[in-house]
C-alpha cells in the first residue's frame, strides 16, 4: 500500500509541478493513438458499412480475416510493421522504424480491424426493414448509407471507444517500432514499463496514474457525446 | 442539426480529404528526405541518423540520457542518436542484422565472437564495475563468507533458498550462466526461477522470495529501500563487468552510419568522458557505479 500511496504523491507532484518530460511524454500518447484512431476510423467505418451490406464473392474470407485481425496480439503487429519498416526490409529506405509515425502505423494496423469489425456488427444489426423503408422512400445509395450510420452512431462510438481504448494502453506494438526513445519515441505505456524494470516504482506508478486520468478523460468525453445523441 | 443530409455528406467527404492530404503530406516528407540524402551506394545512408543498441544497466543507470547523449549532441548536434535499450545479446544480433550501428554491450565472450565474424570493426572497453549478488540479510548460502561468486553459486542450490534468474540473454544473465559453469551447478530445479524480465522486475520477485540474484550495482542501489536485500558478495575478479562500444562494420552492413558510430565511440573513450563516467553515481548514491575503462588511459584490457 505504501507503494502506492508513494506513486500517488508522486503522480501529483509531477502533473503539478509541470514536469515539462512527463507532459510531453503524456501528450505523445494522446497523439500517436488518436491521429492511428482517426485514419482507422475514416477507413474503417465505410469498409464495415460496406461489408455489412454488399454481398461479394469472398465476403466470408474477409469478415473471417477481419475478425481474426481483433485478436492478433498488439507485440505480433509491431514485429511485423517492424521488419517491414527496419533498414534492411521492404520499406526501410522510409527510414521510419523508430519514429512516431511508425508507431501511428502500427497502431492504425491493430485499431483497423476492431473499428471495421465492430462497424459491420453495428450496421447488420439494424433491422433490415429499415434499409427496405429507406430505400423505398426513395433514398439514393450514399444516402441510405449516410442514414444508416446515423442509425447506428450508439454502437459505432461504442466500437471506436473500444479500439481507442486498446490503443492507448498498448505496450507491444509502439515498444518495438518506436523503440522507447526518451525524448523522442517514448510514450505512457512504454516509460512506465521502462521505469518498472529499473526501479524508479514511483514514477512508473505516476505515470500509470496520468495514463488512467487520459483514459478515463478521452473516454468519458466520448461516453458524453455518445449518451447525448441519444436524445437527438 | 439544420444541415441536410447532402451538405453533412460533403462535409464528410471534405474531412476526409483533408485527412488524407495530411498523411500524404506526412509521409511525403520522409520520402522526400530519403531520396536526396541517400544516393545509392556511397556510404552516406543516414548520416544524420545514429542507432544506438544498448544494454539496458547503461541506459537505466541514466549514464547515457544525463552524461553521454548531451555531449555527443554537443559535439555532433546534426546526428540524432535513436537508443534502443535491449539486452546484450540482442543489441549483437540487431548489429548482425545491420539494424544498428553502434552497440554498447557488456558480454565478453559473445563479443569476441561478433567482432571475429566480421560485424564489427571497432571494439573498446569503456567502463567497468562489479556485479553484486544480493540476497537475504540472514545469508542461508554463506555468500558473504565465500572467496569468489562460484564458491558463493556453489553453496546456493542446498541452502534451501532459492535462486532468481534474468533468464532473458541479457550480459547480466549470461555472467550469471558463466559463474553457474565455473561453479559445477547445473541451474535446474525447484530452487532455481526464471523471470525472463528486466533487472527491476527481477530483483522484485527475488525480493518476495527471499531469494538471491545477480544484478549490477546501479538498479540495485536506485530499488534498494523498496527491497528486503542485502549486498553480500564482495569484489572478485569472477564478477567484474566490461561495457564495450562496437561499430558494426559498414562493409558488411552498407547501410550503417559508421561514421557516426566512430565519433560516438571517440567521445566515450575521451579523458574528460571517461573521468566523468568514474563519478557518475555518486551524486545520487554516495558511490560511482562504474569505473573508466578505456584502453586509451592504460586501464586494464580485456
Amino acid at each position: 500500500m505504501g507503494q502506492i500511496w508513494e506513486g500517488f504523491e508522486e503522480a501529483l507532484r509531477l502533473l503539478f509541478s509541470g514536469d515539462a518530460e512527463v507532459y510531453q511524454i503524456a501528450l505523445r500518447s494522446l497523439w500517436v493513438s488518436t491521429l492511428a484512431l482517426t485514419i482507422a476510423a475514416v477507413i474503417g467505418v465505410p469498409l464495415g458499412a460496406a461489408l455489412a451490406q454488399i454481398r461479394f464473392w469472398g465476403r466470408g474470407g474477409v469478415v473471417s480475416l477481419v475478425n481474426t485481425g481483433m485478436g492478433v496480439p498488439p507485440v505480433v503487429v509491431g514485429l511485423f510493421v517492424g521488419l517491414l519498416l527496419a533498414r534492411n526490409g521492404p520499406f526501410g529506405d522510409l527510414r521510419l522504424l523508430y519514429s512516431n509515425q511508425a508507431m501511428v502505423i502500427a497502431q492504425l494496423v491493430i485499431a483497423l480491424p476492431i473499428v471495421v469489425g465492430l462497424s459491420m456488427a453495428a450496421i447488420q444489426h439494424l433491422d433490415e426493414g429499415l434499409r427496405m423503408q429507406i430505400v423505398a422512400l426513395g433514398a439514393g445509395r450514399l444516402r441510405t448509407f449516410w442514414l444508416l450510420l446515423r442509425e447506428a452512431r450508439i454502437t459505432l462510438m461504442a466500437a471506436l471507444m473500444v479500439a481507442y481504448g486498446a490503443l492507448l494502453s498498448e505496450v507491444g506494438a509502439v515498444q518495438v517500432v518506436g523503440g522507447n526513445i526518451r525524448g523522442q519515441t517514448q510514450v505512457l505505456t512504454t516509460g512506465i514499463v521502462e521505469r518498472m524494470r529499473s526501479g524508479q516504482q514511483a514514477t512508473a506508478i505516476a505515470l500509470g496514474i496520468i495514463l488512467m486520468l487520459l483514459v478515463l478523460g478521452v473516454l468519458g468525453g466520448m461516453t458524453i457525446i455518445q449518451q447525448r445523441s441519444r436524445r437527438t | 442539426m439544420f444541415i441536410t443530409a447532402s451538405q453533412r455528406l460533403k462535409l464528410l467527404l471534405m474531412f476526409l480529404v483533408v485527412v488524407f492530404a495530411l498523411m500524404a503530406a506526412a509521409c511525403g516528407d520522409d520520402g522526400a528526405a530519403a531520396t536526396e540524402e541517400s544516393p545509392a551506394g556511397d556510404g552516406a545512408y543516414e548520416a544524420d541518423q545514429l542507432i544506438l543498441a544498448t544494454t539496458t544497466s547503461l541506459k537505466d543507470s541514466g549514464l547515457l540520457d544525463e552524461l553521454v547523449l548531451p555531449a555527443f549532441n554537443e559535439a555532433h548536434p546534426d546526428i540524432t542518436v535513436k537508443t534502443i535499450a535491449v539486452g546484450s545479446g540482442e543489441a549483437m544480433q540487431m548489429g548482425r542484422d545491420g539494424e544498428a550501428d553502434v552497440l554498447l554491450v557488456h558480454s565478453p565472450a559473445d563479443e569476441a565472437a561478433f567482432m571475429e565474424e566480421g560485424n564489427g570493426t571497432i571494439r573498446l572497453p569503456v567502463a567497468q564495475n562489479y556485479f553484486v549478488i544480493v540476497g537475504p540479510a540472514d545469508d542461508p548460502a554463506g555468500v558473504a563468507d565465500a572467496a569468489d561468486a562460484a564458491e558463493a553459486f556453489a553453496a546456493i542450490p542446498d541452502s534451501g533458498t532459492p535462486f532468481v534468474s534474468r533468464g532473458d540473454d541479457s550480459g547480466t544473465h549470461k555472467k550469471e550462466l558463466s559463474v553457474w559453469e565455473a561453479a559445477g551447478v547445473t541451474p535446474e530445479g525447484d530452487w532455481y526461477t526464471s523471470t525472463g524480465q528486466g533487472m527491476g522486475e527481477t530483483l522484485q520477485v527475488t525480493s518476495e522470495r527471499q531469494g538471491y540474484t545477480l544484478t549490477d550495482l546501479g538498479t540495485f542501489l536506485s530499488m534498494q529501500d523498496s527491497l528486503d536485500l542485502e549486498v553480500l558478495s564482495e569484489e572478485s575478479e569472477d564478477l567484474r563487468n566490461i561495457y564495450s562500444v562496437i561499430v558494426v562494420n559498414q562493409l558488411v552492413h552498407p547501410k550503417t552510419n559508421a561514421a557516426g558510430a566512430e565519433m560516438f565511440a571517440q567521445i566515450l573513450v575521451a579523458s574528460d568522458m571517461q573521468a566523468q563516467i568514474g563519478e557518475f553515481g555518486t551524486a545520487e548514491f554516495g558511490q560511482p557505479l562504474f569505473a573508466p575503462n578505456a584502453a586509451a588511459l592504460g586501464g586494464p584490457d580485456y
